[in-house]
């Protein structure tokens, strides 16, 4: 589960601040941030992840005080714990679809790049619909198919957390039924926790719970 | 191959011409300098051996430095000539060996050395196949010239006509390889050698011809004056010489003022040395040089050349590292996203910058091999082709 409590959080270069009383997301569960722009939505996912900190209070995800541990300790919990999907995929130009989704191993010396990985690659791929394009770079691919890949790296580790940023953002209705289908139908069958920061109010319904940011009155300039 | 060295190649291989391009700019200011460097010192130290192992040259007055490189390196510029006689007046003095040299025609592009047998034991050059020249018409060639000819012992070279639109000029003359040297590294490897009177016989000043006295003759005749036949144009000139014409073979006019472009002086000792070069420093009908001095003059020419080029290229190379490290920092800069990317799924700021350096490590290392690689072909090659160059 992830449990936030009296958190708060300010950019040194801008009037934003967040701040959070209290804050749970249940294990295995899939949660929606829906707000506006410039709510804090990204910001507090970022914050789960570890890849922020907070200037005060605590983020604890499956037992892990991430609020507590060092840059080096917050790094090894995201190689091991989260998987990150971006709005714009993110996936590297110059590596092919089979190297992208195979990337997290590329980057972390912790983990040891074995056959048994690039068969679940393959497996991966197989599953979301583009085995036939391992080879392939990424911009020969549709926006769906990026997303897919993009999909297929976060949880190639199969991290017990899955954070997602808009990732049906730049899709078209039908790519974005089928990234849905595929993020679904993975966190049902892994007991993944999926939090996912969306504007999209159509897709709303799929997630179990949905937390409005408005809600927190926690944006704008402090007092 | 660990994960980011991978991935830095894949980035390479990716941006496979801005890479070429960056390596290729690094590989030639790494070689440049360098490379010229060997270049010139390996080529100076050919000339200068091969200068230092020819006590004395004599020759026409004029540029000494076309006159070394004519008699030593068989430039193609052909220098004015002195009479064989200057060849008799250095053997009577006693002071010296004389070895004279007529070197002013071609078989292709290889130079047609005539000389004396004395020059191959002057320049150790040991035979690989056959035998040196012995009779008129016969050839031996440099290693070198016998694989650009193609041609072996028991085979034929034709000397090359000088313009082929002079029909009075001379005419080829079909010469039997009696023989190859060994390689030796000198100039000596791309010449074709022979007796200097073969030369005398391509120049025209010696020939044969169908003897008028026969009968088959008769029609070569075009009118007796008491015991001396004049013969018309139809008369059949040999243009090779075989044992059944040689005895046709005869020279017109006094040999000894028959033409030599140099003749190498080879003192007894110094003192020797130094009385012949008394003997000739008047100079107004024939020059004496060392060719040592020659050569050190034009070297100290070339060196400062050299000096100028290397400290141009020095520069230019200074101004390359400077804007391939822009390439470098922009590319960085442009790839602050992928760096944040890296960074979000688990990327230490180690691993990240051990990938962007790792593309780095490869472009100089790919750019310093081929500069090893292009530096010890042009020790290797590089005099050799300096030489074609420059003619020599």
């Amino acid at each position: 589960m992830i449990g936030i409590r009296d958190l708060e959080f300010a950019y040194t270069d801008s009037d934003f601040r967040l701040r959070i009383e209290e804050l749970s997301v249940a294990p295995a569960s899939t949660t929606a941030f829906i707000g506006p722009s410039g709510s804090g939505k990204t910001t507090l996912l970022n914050l789960i992840a570890g890849i922020l900190l907070p200037d005060s209070g605590t983020v604890e995800t499956n037992g892990t005080v991430v609020t507590d541990l060092s840059e080096r300790e917050r790094r090894a919990f995201r190689v091991e714990g989260v998987g990150l999907v971006f709005q714009e995929f993110e996936l590297l130009e110059y590596l092919t679809v089979l190297d992208n989704i195979l990337l997290p191993y590329r980057i972390n010396s912790a983990l040891r790049l074995e056959p048994a990985v690039r068969d679940r690659a393959a497996a991966l791929a197989e599953r979301v619909g583009i085995a036939d394009k391992l080879n392939r770079l990424p911009r020969r691919l549709s926006q769906g198919e990026r997303q897919r890949v993009a999909v297929c790296r976060a949880v190639l580790t199969d991290p017990p957390l899955l954070l997602t940023d808009e990732p049906t953002g730049n899709l078209d209705p039908v790519n974005r039924e089928k990234v849905l289908d595929i993020l679904f139908d993975y966190v049902h069958e892994s007991g993944t926790t999926l939090v996912s920061v969306t504007h999209d109010h159509e897709i709303l319904e799929r997630f179990a719970e949905v937390v409005d940011f408005r809600s927190f009155h926690a944006f704008g300039p402090s007092a | 191959m660990s994960g980011t060295s991978y991935l830095a190649l894949r980035y390479l291989v990716f941006h496979r011409w801005k890479t070429a391009v960056l390596v290729t700019a690094l590989t030639l200011i790494l070689f440049l300098p360098v490379g010229l460097r060997v270049l010139v010192r390996q080529s100076s130290e050919q000339l200068t051996s091969r200068a230092e192992a020819t006590p004395l040259l004599i020759g026409a007055p004029g540029s000494p430095t076309e006159l070394v490189l004519n008699s030593l390196y068989f430039g193609s510029d052909v220098p004015a000539t002195i009479p064989y006689t200057e060849s008799d007046l250095v053997e009577g003095t006693g002071l010296a060996t004389p070895i004279p040299l007529y070197v002013r025609f071609r078989v292709r592009e290889q130079p047609i050395v005539g000389t004396t047998p004395e020059y191959y034991g002057f320049r150790n050059l040991e035979l690989a196949d056959g035998r040196l020249p012995a009779i008129l018409g016969e050839a031996v060639l440099g290693a070198a010239a016998a694989r650009a000819l193609e041609v072996g012992v028991g085979e034929h070279v034709i000397s090359s006509p000088e313009s082929v639109f002079d029909i009075a000029g001379v005419y080829p003359l079909r010469m039997l390889v009696t023989g190859v040297l060994e390689f030796s590294d000198t100039p000596d490897d791309n010449a074709v050698f022979v007796d200097i009177k073969t030369a005398w016989v391509i120049e025209g000043l010696g020939h044969g011809h169908q003897d008028l006295a026969r009968p088959e003759a008769a029609a070569g005749v075009l009118r007796r004056e008491g015991n001396v036949v004049i013969g018309n144009a139809s008369v059949m000139q040999y243009n090779e010489i075989t044992s059944e014409n040689i005895d046709s073979f005869h020279f017109h006019g006094d040999p000894s003022a028959f033409p030599a472009t140099a003749v190498i002086a080879v003192p007894a000792d110094d003192k020797a040395s130094a009385l012949l070069q008394g003997r000739y420093q008047d100079g107004s009908t024939v020059q004496i040089v060392r060719p040592d001095a020659v050569m050190a003059d034009l070297l100290g020419t070339v060196f400062t050349v050299e000096r100028y080029v290397v400290a141009g290229a020095a520069i230019v190379g200074l101004a390359t590292l400077a804007t391939a490290l822009l390439v470098f920092l922009l590319s960085l800069r442009q790839r602050s996203r992928e760096r944040e990317t890296l960074s979000k799924i688990g990327g230490s700021p180690a691993a990240i910058t051990a990938l962007m350096g790792s593309e780095i490590v490869f472009v100089l290392a790919t750019a310093l091999t081929l500069a090893a690689l292009l530096t010890w072909l042009a020790s290797r090659y590089g005099a050799e082709a300096a030489r074609a160059v420059v003619g020599l």
